[in-house]
């Protein structure tokens, strides 16, 4: 039984995040939207979707939520950040001459652009193999390599190597997902990648946020 | 050296999309844009489409009447809470609402073709803000007496002054994500993708080509791909009719060297 809260703070659609978790919550389970701290701090698990710009998302994220109250919640409850939901979490990003962002994670939000192959197109998106790096509860019953749907033109290069779970290439090879503690965050689309997405999304609604 | 880049670009997955062209909330399918016949539930082909693994799925509104319009979004809806793959949705988009309209509704991406032909800007202030990851720029064309290729608007109705391969290449330059191009000469026909219409635009542009239009046989689909260097290929009476399943024709890629999803 899960308390799922969605942050929308008008990054993107979060509905088709929603139609994924409702899809495999079981029926005690509750699925909510909002970006009301309350509810946020009701809830027994986080989602953070997000596409678009990381200063534009930071901008947001103060905009709707209080930073230093969200910051201190995230650390709390089982939380799971999905592409620009995963690259906020760190320290700083190089897009828009260098964007400060949440500092969770320390590491940097880095461009495809000049660090590619020309014949590579900018955004990624499509299907790649998520080459699994270490156990995570995550990762119960989804094989290893298996594929998973990315859109992004930046990816996220963090420095402590023991909070890497997955590595795709594209180019170049890249963290495709993270974890610290209670976090886990995601590159890819896991409500865009078929069985194995709501695989993830299932095994995180019943991850407690112990490793 | 190019053959390293040959090779390099090989390591890109090919994707294999299935169309539901959808009137008045069924899913149906026409050879040269008429003889329109029933082929079933757009949830139900969806789904098993999903199974069988198709890498994205796209749906063609060819409702004509404004009513029948709102159904396609209703569809969405429900596909969208039942497959969960990348869905492109299009036919009868006409304005930015129409983008945000089907957006919200739960399409990844939205195909633009007549609108995007008679006002340009809307792919531009489309891509802005959203993101160019969204528009998918339908392009159906037929060829001249000239062996060159002129742009068909309104469901392959009306003819444009328009050159193939300038359109293509100021969508590309205007921010559209992909192209999908579609040969009117070969769609339905089940005879072959038109390979010189595949590379001659692929070769111009420096986003995705999904090729449409002619797929009838397994190696219609490969040389659509090895020949004419498409990114994708989208298909939609083989796949209804159970002439082959995703799955049959992604093992023969496979096997002839194509890298796919599996």
């Amino acid at each position: 039984m899960a308390d799922i809260v969605i942050i929308d703070y008008g990054m993107g659609n979060v509905h088709s995040v929603f139609k994924a978790l409702d899809k495999i919550a079981d029926k005690r389970s509750h699925v909510k939207i909002s970006n009301s701290l309350e509810e946020i701090k009701k809830s027994s698990h986080i989602v953070f979707p997000g596409q678009g710009a990381a200063s534009e998302c930071m901008l947001n994220i103060s905009r709707y939520l209080d930073v230093t109250e969200f910051k201190k919640i995230i650390n709390k409850k089982p939380f799971l950040g999905i592409c620009m939901g995963l690259q906020v979490l760190m320290t700083a990003s190089e897009e828009n001459n260098g964007a400060d962002c949440l500092d969770i994670i320390d590491g940097r939000v880095c461009s495809f652009e000049n660090r590619i192959q020309d014949n590579y197109k900018i955004p990624h998106m499509g299907w790649s193999e998520v080459m699994q790096t270490r156990e995570h509860p995550i990762w119960n019953n989804i094989p290893d390599k298996s594929f998973f749907y990315f859109v992004h033109s930046y990816f996220v290069d963090i420095n402590e190597q023991d909070n890497i779970l997955s590595k795709t290439s594209y180019g170049l090879e890249f963290t495709s997902s993270l974890f610290k503690n209670n976090i886990v965050a995601v590159q890819f689309h896991p409500e865009k990648s078929s069985s194995n997405g709501l695989r993830l999304l299932e095994n995180f609604i019943k991850w407690d946020g112990q490793i | 050296m190019q053959l390293k880049l040959a090779v390099l670009k090989m390591s890109l997955h090919k994707r294999i999309i299935p169309c539901l062209d959808v009137d008045n909330g069924r899913v149906v399918k026409g050879i040269n844009f008429v003889n329109i016949v029933d082929a079933g539930d757009p949830v139900e082909v969806a789904k098993r489409y999903d199974d069988e693994g198709a890498d994205e799925i796209a749906f063609l509104d060819i409702t004509a009447t404004h009513q029948g319009r709102k159904t396609i979004i209703d569809i969405v809806e429900k596909v969208a809470s039942e497959v969960f793959i990348p869905l492109t949705v299009g036919g009868g988009v006409s304005d930015y609402d129409d983008v945000l309209n089907l957006l919200s509704a739960g399409a990844d991406k939205v195909a633009i073709n007549s609108a995007s032909v008679l006002n340009p800007d809307l792919i531009n202030k489309v891509t802005d803000k959203i993101g160019r990851q969204c528009i998918v720029a339908a392009i159906d064309v037929k060829q001249n007496d000239k062996k060159t290729w002129n742009v068909f608007t309104h469901g392959g109705r009306k003819s444009t002054q328009l050159d193939a391969v300038e359109w293509a290449k100021e969508i590309n330059q205007r921010g559209a994500g992909e192209i999908l191009l579609t040969s009117m000469d070969r769609d339905g026909t089940r005879k072959g993708f038109d390979l010189d219409l595949l590379q001659t635009i692929s070769n111009e542009v420096s986003i995705p080509v999904i090729a449409s239009g002619g797929a009838g046989k397994l190696e219609h689909l490969k040389d659509a791909i090895l020949h004419g260097k498409a990114d994708a290929v989208l298909a939609a009476s083989i796949f209804h009719y159970s002439i082959y399943s995703i799955k049959d024709v992604k093992d023969y890629l496979k096997s002839n060297g194509v890298l796919v999803r599996i």
